[in-house]
């Protein structure tokens, strides 16, 4: 994740207590995703940036997540993410944000 | 209710959804959002 | 008439050094850890110009094959073999790092730019058997200086220094000792961009039937920003390449728009054209030493070589209509407006559908897409995904929601109107022009009808605004109706010296 976005969700983090943040990816693919996700819980696992060894755990979903899908106005979803299911691999999504999420994240 | 009145933390993605197409979406489920941003790897 | 699509290069520069020295991610690293293990194995991972030659992607690039005999090749291609190897291709060259840093001290007008001795004259003496470079030019090679002066210039001075094969050969200098916009890094990036956008140039005249004098105008449309602090950014590139090139008859201006920077400045050179203003105008562009490396720790994780290790440039020369090169269509424009919004499905129709509905095309009339043609082997390990893939998968994706294709048809509406990608992940590079070359042929061997381009940019990297950008346009094979003919003064007097010559038959006629 780059490095500025990094230090704004530590940041943020402090700020509003991490039980109140939700981190929503936009990732084109499960491993970008997955990473993403596991920097924003377990920490950079590039250790280049502000998150390198830092556990944040918060809680993390990516916008075509079933758990997101379901909770948004179903007309907007569909205007403004609905096509990018048909092109992006969502069940590899799932898999991997699962993966992280039932390891790292704390809330 | 998992998204309401939570504080979102958007990263979108340049080739996947984009930061603003996000936040338009969880907007409607009763979140803040804090902070949007497009990542982006080319 | 609509303008023409006369010709495009494309070139290489295989800079090894400088994915090192200059590219932001392995720059950004030392700043961070400067023990790190990354910085310490890198140079394991590059590649030799040997095996940079010899990768499919690049001689694609370079025209010596074709899109779609890359894609008869099972990915990842950095492990495949290539039977092409050359040096030369059909719409350019790769050049090796040494060279090009001679190119550099070329390009650089403001003695900036100094080349230990023996360096300078070992370059000199192989830029000599060049063909496209003036030996005027070589001139600047031979003001070499010892290489203890080189040192003692990095050591007492910002400059940045410049390697090949890892030893010091040179340094670029600051042009200002406090004006951050003339620093030694910004000089340095900029004559990496001047110079591999000369190479361009010098490719495009040397493959065209124009001349160089024939140049009216070029538009230069990298991602580089050249000026002082007083204005950073002022420009201008075009003129800067043109007179390395030789265009003395052509100015020019730069047009920027990130990665979609080139297809704006392609519809701008087409209307420029198209107009009558100007008769050739060329589109070009050099590449950036930021990006090298860029993916680089994602490369190095998957033991794969580093592959972003090239500077990449561009050249296309659009002219007045020749009845026999493709046309611009520029009645069908797709444009990403203010209010379009940042969806995929807009920013893809806006892109796509809206501009052809407008004329009664549908998805499917055109042959070919090119849209960000980003070789797949250097963003699939970097969690990019293949950029063209998803690209044609949306406009796929759009054909079934506007009810063009069943959605069972997807994959093949992709791997019919598709291509895979080959170029080198340098931002603009990438961006609807790699195909230019191909799709030229294509269309005029009738083997296409319509091919579009298409542009997008990622605005919102620097910070001036959310919105995301994009334009189209479509190529066409050419009607036949050739070149417009003006009627010229000697053809008005024929014509009434004809006419008073019936005229005065026909009173002899009379009186006889």
């Amino acid at each position: 994740m780059d490095l500025e976005n990094q230090k704004r969700v530590k940041a943020l983090a402090e700020q509003y207590g991490p039980e109140n943040i939700i981190v929503i990816l936009g990732a084109a693919e499960g491993e970008a995703a997955g990473l993403a996700a596991e920097t924003v819980t377990a920490g950079d696992p590039t250790y280049a940036g502000p998150l390198a060894g830092v556990q944040l755990g918060l809680k993390v979903y990516h916008v075509c997540e079933p758990e997101v899908k379901d909770e948004v106005d179903s007309a907007v979803y569909d205007e403004q993410i609905s096509m990018m299911e048909m092109v992006l691999d969502v069940d590899d999504i799932i898999k991997e944000m699962s993966t992280i999420r039932d390891e790292y994240c704390k809330y | 209710m998992m998204l309401r009145d939570k504080k979102a933390i958007i990263i979108g993605d340049r080739d996947g959804i984009p930061g603003p197409a996000i936040e338009e979406c969880v907007k409607t489920a009763g979140v803040q959002v804090v902070f949007s941003s497009t990542e982006c790897f080319v | 008439m609509y303008s023409v699509l006369k010709g495009a290069s494309y070139i290489l520069a295989h800079t090894p050094d400088m994915v090192i020295h200059n590219g932001t991610t392995q720059t950004t690293q030392r700043t961070i850890d400067p023990e790190s293990e990354y910085l310490k194995n890198l140079d394991k991972s590059l590649r030799t110009y040997e095996e940079c030659k010899a990768y499919l992607p690049n001689q694609t690039y370079i025209g010596n094959m074709t899109p779609q005999e890359l894609a008869g090749y099972e990915q990842p291609w950095f492990l495949q073999k290539s039977e092409h190897t050359e040096r030369e291709g059909k719409f350019g060259e790769i050049m090796p790092e040494d060279e090009f840093i001679g190119l550099i001290a070329i390009c650089d007008v403001f003695d900036l730019v100094k080349l230990e001795v023996n360096f300078a004259n070992t370059v000199r003496s192989k830029l000599e058997s060049h063909s496209l470079i003036n030996p005027a030019l070589l001139k600047a090679l031979e003001k070499g200086v010892a290489l203890p002066e080189v040192k003692q210039l990095i050591e007492d001075t910002r400059v940045e220094p410049l390697y090949f094969n890892g030893n010091i050969v040179g340094c670029i200098k600051a042009a200002h000792d406090i004006d951050q916009s003339l620093s030694a890094h910004v000089i340095f990036e900029n004559l990496v961009s001047k110079a591999s956008c000369v190479l361009s140039l010098l490719h495009l005249i040397g493959k065209t039937e124009v001349n160089a004098e024939e140049i009216d105008y070029v538009i230069e449309c990298s991602e580089e920003a050249c000026g002082d602090m007083n204005q950073r950014g002022g420009g201008n590139f075009a003129k800067a390449a043109s007179e390395m090139a030789g265009l003395v008859n052509a100015t020019g201006s730069d047009v920027r728009g990130f990665c979609a920077g080139p297809a704006h400045a392609l519809l701008h050179a087409a209307a420029l054209v198209k107009s009558g203003t100007f008769k050739h105008v060329i589109v070009a562009a050099g590449g950036s030493t930021a990006k090298l490396g860029m993916n680089g720790k994602d490369h190095v994780n998957k033991n794969m070589p580093i592959l972003e290790d090239c500077v990449a440039g561009f050249a296309v020369l659009i002219s007045a209509n020749d009845g026999v090169s493709p046309e611009i269509n520029s009645d069908i424009v797709g444009r990403h407006t203010v209010g379009t919004g940042s969806s995929p499905q807009n920013v893809i129709s806006s892109l796509t559908a809206i501009p052809l509905e407008k004329v009664g095309l549908k998805l499917s009339d055109i042959d070919k897409y090119s849209v960000e043609m980003q070789n797949p082997d250097i963003t699939k390990p970097a969690g990019a995904g293949n950029v063209p893939e998803a690209n044609y998968k949306m406009i796929g994706a759009l054909a079934a929601m506007r009810k063009e294709i069943e959605k069972s048809q997807l994959a093949d509406f992709v791997s019919e109107h598709g291509l895979v990608g080959w170029a080198p992940t340098q931002g603009h590079i990438p961006s609807g022009v790699p195909y230019l070359g191909f799709a030229r042929q294509e269309l005029m061997d009738k083997k296409l009808n319509r091919v579009m381009v298409i542009g997008k940019g990622s605005l919102f990297l620097g910070r001036m605004t959310n919105l995301f950008d994009g334009v189209s346009f479509i190529l066409q094979q050419n009607s036949g109706a050739g070149e417009e003919k003006s009627v010229s003064e000697t053809s008005v007097r024929k014509l009434i010296a004809d006419s008073l010559k019936d005229f005065a038959k026909h009173l002899q006629g009379d009186e006889g």
